[in-house]
């Protein structure tokens, strides 16, 4: 088991260095990086300088290290806006997404695995085609609009609650800040946490459902029965166990979807996060923070990624024992 | 001995039994009919306007803000209201539907052609070249296509161009993967063997004989497409990085009427949206019917 | 006040009319139609017959396994004096795995692949019974060595994949003795395996459940395996019932065409060098089934009379009886 994981991590690095020399391909070999990292308002001197200090007059492989050693030190430049560390900037919004984004997740699993289950024990009755129905709508309408809708309806027809931005927060540990502590910062996390879960929660759905539906045909479920066990102990444990792996794995790489798809629900919510952070960069073209968002989402999409393939292994006995009998 | 009765069962081409399967089922109807509508307002937008909305001269900032059903200077009614610069709502959403789909669909078709070259052609050739194709698909598609469409702004610049290429990066990686999965099952049947066997050109090979028995799948997912690429298109104007004012999608007019909606003036923002609504369920319902009417296993 | 003797004979399963029904969009499929039989305390009953004949489908009848669109429309089925059909779902669970139990053919997939052997075992035993878990473990573990599975304690705590396909349906044997059922229904448990292995499966079977007293239903479509194994035979054809009795006199006399038939289409029993025999045509639609005897078409001895179903009638050796206009044993008046 330690072996496997060793092993996975490997292959983790070597695809974070990767990427990481995609990035810098981007931003410096085919972007112009003095457009890109010296804040186009600085006069002749400021450039001169800053060319000499990003070390942008030396060779390109000099370069990649110096990007890299950076980037190990936490240095990805400084933004144009607010001159601070662009990835001081991003770390500082990273808890407000990552809460929004646990949020929705929640939701979606809490919802969407029983509706499932739901739809997949009576796939012909009303409960299980409305289920289906109501699905799709989930997946084909575009986030934004939804979260339009919710504004509409929720806070400005019915007054129930507030139509954007991030409750009071308090300190998690002394750690980090959110906001789900407080009556009113929930009350600011429902709409948005629910803008973002409707995606998921509609795939959850359809997953558990085909899952289940292709269980129940499966000869331990009528073997399980024909052993007397009563109908919950079947579908909670037999039939659970088996579709809960793949829609772990599932849920697991959603995770990063969410992440992004964070960026538009942001957006609509102005819900103080990386991905608004993302938005206003790109408009104000201040390149060093997209820079810095690019290479923090891609090393969570591959730490997130290991994490899944480690979870998969555990739950998988199949893959587990014949893996490390070797 | 009485001769059985015999039943002469006319014999169906595989286009008319899939015509015939997909009418059987009233809610694909249905979303066809929706989808026409659709189709047809975009069309003949400028002929069935009640006005240009693009036409300065024709607008007054007068009228703006106006809620729906408010009577119009020329006699008429502004049935679904009046923006911010005093265009017919009406009128705005038909131009809009007509660049929201004109995007959508002429972006699907590029990223196919892409995507079934690329995919074709390394399920055929196999070896390194395959290899790279799909570890390339397998990284992109591990990215939200959203968060792809961003960066790729971010980098090209805005403008309508710049818009459609970002859709087309986004889509042809999917494309790619179904069609090779696809083809490496075709690969092995024996009509791949004797074309071989004939000493074709590969070309020949992969496009005459290969593609044609690719293409149902792809029929499916490149319809889901088109409604993902107007849902993201849509997506991108609302965050002000899409397609540029003067060729507003319903993404921008939606995007316009977003800062009105806390004052109760949701017309703006509300009846773009249900045209985008519209076209996206209908597309989804005719695809749905459609991956089962192809679907062979499914055939009797 | 009963006798003895009596209560040792009597029947531990009495079927009697027995029909279950598919009401399926392109018509109704009479999978078990019209079945009657009974199986004595420890008696071994060969249920005989092709795929489609409706052997499982009256194993899962037995069971209460039947799921929509089928349905049981009509007939009882008695177990141990309780009549299976009145009780209500929750007592007919009671029945299941308790005193009824059945071994199905592919033990791959009756056992969960994700779930260890231990835990398939113990819930077992704790569905039925008040006891600590740890007494249902010790049953499990005695169960695994009667089977003849050596080192249990590690076998317990493996998962499926980890058995090989002989092993896999041992302990699929061991799960059905372990509440001490009074009737255990195996369908084809030796079909999916190598043939060596079936004879030792075969075998453990045999000796098990007449150590214990079990009854046993053997269904198969392989009448080399019912010969040396069962007591009783009953060969079903399209549903029905066409011909049962003792297990020697209906394989040295067999009364209905078709049971005469299979005997003849087994390779052993044809000669070298001659083509083998066959029975001409093919197993019929049940969806399709044309009226009278279900065999007509392909049998050489029908004629008009057959036109009209036959019943079941007595005929040649004792406890023999026939649905046959032109048996081929003399019928009893």
């Amino acid at each position: 088991m330690l072996v496997f994981i060793i092993r996975r991590s490997m292959q983790s690095v070597v695809v974070l260095l990767a990427m990481s020399l995609l990035v810098f391909a981007g931003v410096y070999a085919i972007g112009n990086p003095i457009d890109i990292l010296i804040n186009p308002q600085a006069d002749q001197q400021e450039r001169e300088q800053a060319i000499a200090t990003l070390g942008l007059d030396k060779p390109l492989y000099m370069q990649y290290f110096t990007f890299l050693s950076g980037a190990l030190h936490g240095d990805l430049g400084k933004s144009f806006v607010h001159a601070t560390s662009a990835l001081g900037l991003i770390l500082e919004r990273m808890p407000a997404t990552m809460e929004l984004a646990i949020s929705a997740m929640l939701i979606s699993v809490i919802l969407g695995i029983p509706l499932g289950l739901l739809a997949g024990l009576k796939p012909n009755g009303f409960a299980g085609r409305s289920i289906m129905a109501g699905s799709i709508l989930g997946f084909s309408l575009p986030t934004f609009w939804v979260g339009l809708m919710l504004i509409m309806v929720f806070a400005v027809n019915l007054h129930w609650l507030p139509s954007n931005g991030r409750g009071p927060t308090t300190m998690l540990f002394g750690l980090f800040p959110v906001s789900f502590l407080s009556w009113d910062g929930i009350k600011h996390l429902i709409l948005p946490a629910t803008n973002l879960a409707l995606f998921n929660l509609a795939l959850l759905i359809r997953l558990t459902r085909a899952g289940t539906h292709e269980a129940l045909l499966q000869d331990y479920v009528k073997f399980a029965r024909a052993k007397g066990l009563t109908n919950a102990r079947v579908i909670g444990v037999h039939v659970l166990r088996n579709i809960l792996i793949p829609i772990v794995t599932v849920i697991g790489l959603q995770f990063g979807t969410l992440i992004g798809f964070a960026i538009v629900t942001e957006s609509v919510f102005a819900w103080p996060g990386m991905g608004k952070l993302l938005i206003d960069s790109i408009n104000f073209l201040d390149r060093p923070v997209i820079v810095a968002y690019l290479l923090v989402i891609v090393f969570l999409f591959i730490f997130i990624n290991l994490v899944v393939d480690i979870l998969y292994s555990t739950l998988d006995p199949r893959v587990r024992i014949t893996d490390s009998k070797g | 001995m009485t001769p059985a009765s015999t039943v002469v069962r006319a014999v169906q081409t595989p286009f008319q039994r899939v015509v015939g399967d997909f009418m059987a089922n009233p809610v694909a109807v249905f979303g066809l009919c929706l989808l026409l509508l659709v189709v047809l307002a975009a069309i003949f937008a400028p002929v069935i306007s009640p006005q240009n909305p693009y036409d300065l001269a024709q607008l007054d900032v007068m009228d703006s803000r106006l809620p729906p059903g408010s009577p119009a200077p020329n006699g008429g009614h502004y049935w679904l209201g009046t923006d911010d610069q005093g265009r017919d709502m009406l009128s705005a959403i038909f131009y809009g539907l007509r660049i929201s789909l004109a995007v959508g669909v002429i972006s699907t078709v590029c990223a196919l052609v892409i995507g079934l070259t690329l995919g074709l052609t390394a399920a055929y050739f196999g070896g390194r070249f395959e290899t790279l194709v799909m570890r390339v698909v397998d990284i992109q598609l591990s990215f939200p296509a959203i968060l792809i469409a961003l960066i790729l702004i971010a980098v090209l610049g805005q403008g309508t161009g710049k818009v459609i290429t970002a859709l087309i990066t986004v889509q042809w990686a999917y494309y790619a993967r179904t069609v090779r999965g696809a083809a490496l099952v075709e690969k092995r049947r024996e009509y791949m063997e004797a074309a071989r066997c004939l000493a074709l050109s590969p070309a020949r090979i992969v496009f005459r004989h290969l593609l044609p028995n690719c293409l149902p799948p792809m029929i499916v997912v490149a319809t889901v497409q088109v409604a993902a690429a107007i849902a993201l298109e849509a997506t991108l104007s609302f965050l002000g990085l899409g397609l540029p004012i003067t060729e507003p999608s319903l993404g921008l007019l939606i995007a316009n009427g977003y800062q009105y909606l806390l004052s109760g003036k949701y017309w703006i923002s509300f009846f773009p949206g249900i045209a985008l609504l519209l076209t996206i369920v209908s597309i989804n319902l005719v695809a749905d019917q459609m991956r089962d009417v192809l679907n062979p296993r499914l055939q009797k | 006040m009963i006798d003895s003797d009596e209560a040792l004979t009597e029947p531990v399963l009495e079927v009697d009319g027995l029909r279950t029904h598919f009401f399926t969009k392109a018509g109704v499929v009479k999978a078990v139609d019209d079945v009657s039989f009974t199986v004595g305390r420890g008696e071994v009953l060969g249920l005989v017959g092709e795929s489609g004949s409706g052997k499982s489908m009256t194993g899962y009848s037995l069971m209460g396994l039947i799921d929509p669109p089928g349905r049981i429309v009509d007939g009882s089925i008695i177990l141990d004096g309780i009549a299976l059909r009145t009780l209500t779902p929750e007592q007919q669970r009671h029945m299941r795995g308790n005193r009824i139990a059945m071994i199905f053919q592919d033990p791959m997939m009756t056992l969960n692949p994700v779930l260890r052997i231990d835990v398939q075992m113990i819930e077992a035993v704790l569905a039925h019974k008040h006891v600590t878990r740890e007494v249902a473990r010790a049953r499990a573990r005695e169960a695994l060595v009667k089977v003849g599975i050596a080192s249990p304690d590690e076998r317990l705590q493996a998962y499926p994949h980890q058995f090989s396909g002989g092993m896999r349906q041992r302990v699929a044997i061991a799960i059905a003795l372990l509440n001490r059922p009074d009737l255990i229904i195996a369908d084809e448990p030796t079909t999916a395996l190598d043939v060596t292995i079936q004879g030792q499966i075969l075998y453990e079977i045999q000796k098990l459940t007449r150590e214990t007293g079990t009854a046993l239903i053997w269904i198969t479509h392989d009448l080399s395996v019912v010969a040396g194994l069962a007591d009783r035979v009953c060969v079903m054809y399209a549903g029905r019932i066409v011909e049962q009795g003792s297990c020697e006199e209906v394989l040295a006399h067999p009364a209905h065409p078709y049971t005469q038939g299979l005997l003849d289409s087994v390779p052993a029993n044809n000669e070298r060098g001659q083509r083998l025999k066959q029975i001409p045509g093919m197993t019929p639609s049940l969806l399709d089934l044309p009226p009278g005897c279900p065999f007509r078409e392909r049998c050489s001895y029908a004629d008009a009379e057959c036109e009209v179903s036959p019943e079941m009638r007595p005929a040649g050796g004792p406890g023999q009886s026939v649905r046959c206009f032109h048996p081929l044993v003399p019928v009893h008046s």
